[in-house]
């Protein structure tokens, strides 16, 4: 260690030194450089490696579509769900990929509105994973209604029916919430990209580049009055999504908690569920960003003291999750309602210990580790406890969904649900589906916010910053 | 300053859009663009690869009012979200959900949230590119090679001619002063007819009119009549894949769906092990009608009560109050007098007041020639009640002065 220089750690912001924050851009990049680094991503022709990754990735997506053309066809009886466990890995992969979606939002506009600039580097990708998630998680609902071609009457659309949704059921408004979700995301990730397919566009060779970002960076210029009421926009939006971020999983969690099932009928589910998808969302940035990092030669770009920062986000949002697995525990125990007791007692020596156990050891057990200054800023640990965790919160969603249901009040109906072939590839094909659409972004669009990593470069603010008293010359045609 | 190669306005009549200065640093640009500011220039505009810090007092760019609409968005949003809520759940479709109130308005908060987001984040979207012109996939600046470094590293100053102040020289000279480092005249090349070309916008016009035609054709289904049956994309719901009853089939050898009950199976509640209690017969016989009560059954002023309560609600309407066949269905009938009606039977015939309890058990159980048996809506128990009250009845019926004690025959007249 003696032998690298304070100096030099200081370069490569491993070490983050209270009176000198380290900078987040390294390597004394020039803006060029920036451009340079990341449209040169998007333009270079795609590595070997890349191409392997979107072919095993695509095998899965067709498996996911084939195994919903199946769904469709044969009807929900192809999946494990019976009576008493009507609801399975369906709404047990919905819920996982909807906590994955909210690092996304969360890293771009919490972040962004607590002006944490290291967000910058990541925010891209989690948006872009955010909205990938979320095409995966609303896939399962949407086909778990049985007559998915019906699925439509979730929305209050006038029919001859002359009937209308129910407007007080938790399932409802769970459509709203994901579907505002994935609508506010999609804009926020496509509004923040317009100015950076702006440079793809200006850089592109081939005609169907030029073309296809020509039309999707919407002819903009890079103007200082498009600027100005584009970060005011994305200020607002950043505004709105952070509300909405935090309200999606406490109504992903009503799902559960508005029930009266033991096991589910508890108050402490939405900000317990919010801090799991935290958890799970910013350990899959970490499974995204640490690969991407290495293939595409970004580290100067994803330092470690972003990598770092995160597992602190992570340990903290562990600790959280483990804190709801004891009060559960204890609030069951303190209610005095018997069935409220074992459905907690089922849930960890029941059938299903396995995987109570597992979700314990992977959410409360493995970030632990994180306190470690050295693991925490160890590439090869922090990815491999990243996994653990992905694993311990598709579990976590198991045992409430499973372990709840399968043993009601009637004993005569207690059974122990299995998944079906269809219902494993279902899985592994959404995870083909996240990750065809995840290779598709990192080759073709910009996968860091350029412009606004210039922004923190130091050239971008040189000697005397020009706040101060405004000189008031608001002679100009106005911006409004 | 050898960058300072003043460019030369364009030969013909094309028209010049703009003066182009580049500038290396966002200092040189925010520099540049105060002297711009102060010379009172107003279509003119600074374009940067990222949002240059301090740029809008040095262009005078007044705030937008982008964040007074997006409140506008966000409120409609919220009263739209509940009013929709209210409307549909309450009024056009009232519905009691789990013991709540019609106006149940805090089940109604996550939705009007989710509303005041989702048209909030639109608007904000959307009014941004509104305010901000945009899409706009052509622009003169986009012809310059030069330009396209203003999404890369270079900043720039477009002074329009169209500005009120734009003179040639003083502009040139006024940017010149800046100290650029390049300097350049940007042609106004967009055509003066940019109509579309006439079978696009033909092809457009068709479409449109086609795109008319699925929504005519879904009000016309809306708001007329037919007897043909719904038609279903999936119809798996018409066609299902299961037996219905009195359908055949080829599955079993008699080829019927409906199964009979395997021979022997008694219905639950039906076990009839006691022949005098539940069939009015000595065991073991099929006719043998027995002339008492079932021994569990015991006769007292309550169960007259209770028997009467069911005569007259099962048999009263055929046979009348007292018994005499004249009820109100059979006076109805006999005032229609269609021919088909069989008259009850008086119930104090001679010949009844003779048969034994048993026979009117079995009578009431499994019915007599036109009459139907009543086994299924009235219990053996108030089967037998129903007995003990037509027995008091046709001995009501049947007295003699014998009947009447002696110390009160003098009451008779
Ligand atoms: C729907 C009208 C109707 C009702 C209700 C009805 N009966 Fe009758 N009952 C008849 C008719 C009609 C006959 C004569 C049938 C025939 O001669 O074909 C009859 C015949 C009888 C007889 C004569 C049997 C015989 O041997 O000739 C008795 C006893 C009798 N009913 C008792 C009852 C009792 C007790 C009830 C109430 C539980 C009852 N009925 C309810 C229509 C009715």
């Amino acid at each position: 260690m003696s032998a690298v220089s304070h100096a030099e750690l200081m370069r490569d912001n491993t070490i983050d030194d209270p009176t000198q924050r380290a900078p987040l851009v390294t390597n004394d990049s020039s803006f060029g450089d920036v451009t340079q680094a990341v449209a040169g991503v998007a333009e270079a022709k795609p590595p070997i490696g890349w191409l392997i990754c979107f072919g095993v990735a695509s095998v899965g997506a067709v498996m996911l579509v084939s195994c919903i053309g199946w769904l469709v066809w044969m009807g929900v009886g192809v999946w494990g769900n019976m009576t008493p466990v009507a609801w399975a890995w369906d709404i047990t992969n919905f819920v996982f990929w909807v906590g994955i979606g909210h690092a996304g939002t969360l890293i771009s506009a919490v972040l962004f509105l607590m002006r944490q600039k290291w967000r910058m580097s990541i925010n891209r990708f989690a948006e872009a994973m955010t909205i990938f998630a979320v095409i995966c998680a609303a896939i399962f609902p949407g086909v778990h209604v049985g007559r998915a071609w019906l699925a439509y009457w979730l929305f209050p659309i006038p029919n001859q029916m002359q009937m209308w949704p129910q407007f007080r059921s938790p399932l409802l408004w769970d459509v709203f919430a994901v579907g505002t979700y994935a609508t506010t995301s999609i804009l926020f990730w496509y509004f923040g990209m317009i100015p950076d397919l702006a440079t793809l566009r200006d850089r592109a060779k081939s005609t169907i580049a030029k073309i296809g970002y020509g039309i999707f960076s919407l002819g903009w210029t890079g103007s200082a009055r498009h600027w100005h009421r584009y970060e005011r926009a994305y200020l607002l939006l950043a505004g709105l999504a952070t509300p909405l971020v935090l309200s999606v999983h406490s109504v992903v969690s009503f799902d559960f908690a508005v029930s009266q099932l033991p096991g589910w009928h508890t108050t402490i589910f939405p900000p317990y569920f919010v801090a799991g998808a935290i958890f799970s969302g910013f350990a899959m940035v970490m499974n995204l960003a640490i690969p991407a990092r290495a293939i595409f030669k970004l580290e100067h770009l994803i330092t470690m003291r972003h990598l770092e920062n995160m597992n602190k986000v992570i340990l903290a949002t562990g600790m959280m999750v483990g804190y709801a697995y004891g009060m559960e525990f204890f609030t069951a125990w303190y209610s005095g309602n018997p069935q409220e007791v074992f459905a907690f007692k089922n849930r960890a020596f029941g059938p299903y210990w396995w995987a109570y156990w597992t979700m314990v050891s992977c959410n409360v057990i493995s970030p632990q580790f994180f306190w470690f200054k050295k693991l925490r800023t160890s590439i090869p640990v922090m990815f491999v406890l990243c996994i653990f965790v992905n694993i311990g919160m598709w579990f976590e969603r198991f045992v409430i969904t499973v372990t709840s249901l399968h043993r009601d009040s009637l004993p005569s109906s207690w059974a122990y649900y299995q998944p079906t072939h269809i219902d494993i590839m279902m899985l592994v094909g959404s995870f083909g589906l996240f990750f065809t659409l995840f290779f598709l972004f990192l080759k073709y669009l910009p996968i860091i916010a350029m412009a606004e990593m210039k922004t923190v470069m130091p050239q971008a603010h040189a000697h005397g910053d020009h706040h101060g008293p405004a000189t008031k010359h608001a002679h100009t045609a106005g911006a409004h | 300053m050898a960058h300072s190669k003043v460019p030369e306005r364009t030969s013909g009549d094309t028209k010049v859009y703009s003066y182009l200065a580049e500038y290396p640093t966002p200092q040189a640009l925010i520099e540049a663009c105060k002297a711009v500011r102060d010379a009172g220039y107003k279509k003119w505009d600074a374009y940067s690869p990222f949002p240059v810090h301090g740029i809008d007092p040095a262009m005078g760019i007044r705030p937008t009012i982008l964040p007074w609409i997006v409140l506008g968005a966000g409120l409609t949003g919220m009263l739209l979200g509940l009013v929709m809520q209210i409307g549909l759940n309450a009024f056009d479709y009232p519905w009691i959900i789990s013991g709540k109130p019609l106006w149940s308005v805090p089940a109604f908060v996550p939705v009007a949230f989710e509303t005041t987001i989702l048209l909030s984040a639109l608007t904000t979207f959307g009014g941004c590119l509104v305010l901000n012109n945009l899409p706009d996939l052509y622009h003169p600046l986009f012809k310059k090679k030069r330009f396209a470094k203003a999404t890369d590293d270079k900043f720039f100053i477009s002074i329009e001619s169209d500005d009120k102040l734009f003179d040639e020289q003083k502009t040139k000279s006024l940017l010149e002063r800046t100290h650029p480092t390049a300097l350049e005249t940007v042609e106004d090349d967009r055509k003066v007819n940019s109509a579309l070309p006439r079978p696009i916008v033909y092809g457009l016009l068709i479409a449109t009119f086609l795109s008319f035609v699925p929504m005519a054709r879904i009000a016309q289904a809306r708001y007329t009549k037919t007897t043909d049956p719904r038609f279903n994309l999936v119809s798996n719901m018409d066609y299902q894949e299961k037996y219905k009853s009195q359908r055949g089939t080829s599955f079993f050898a008699d080829k019927r769906t409906m199964r009979p009950p395997i021979p022997g199976t008694v219905a639950q509640d039906t076990l009839a092990l006691d022949d005098r209690y539940s069939r009015g017969v000595e065991p073991g016989t099929n006719d043998k009608f027995i002339s008492d009560f079932p021994p569990q059954f015991s006769v007292n002023a309550g169960a007259m009560q209770r028997g009467r309560e069911r005569f007259e609600i099962y048999c009263a309407p055929c046979h009348g109050l007292a018994g005499y066949g004249d009820g109100m269905v059979a006076r109805r009938a006999e005032e229609l007098a269609e021919g088909t009606w069989v008259a009850p039977t008086s119930l104090h015939e001679p010949r009844l007041a003779n048969e034994p309890l048993g026979y009117f058990y079995n009578v009431i159980s499994n019915g007599v020639r036109n009459m139907p048996g009543y086994a299924s809506q009235v219990t053996e128990e108030d089967r037998w009640l129903i007995v003990l009250y037509l027995r008091a009845l046709q001995r009501s019926q049947a007295g003699s002065v014998d009947d009447v004690p002696a110390d009160q025959r003098g009451a008779l007249r």
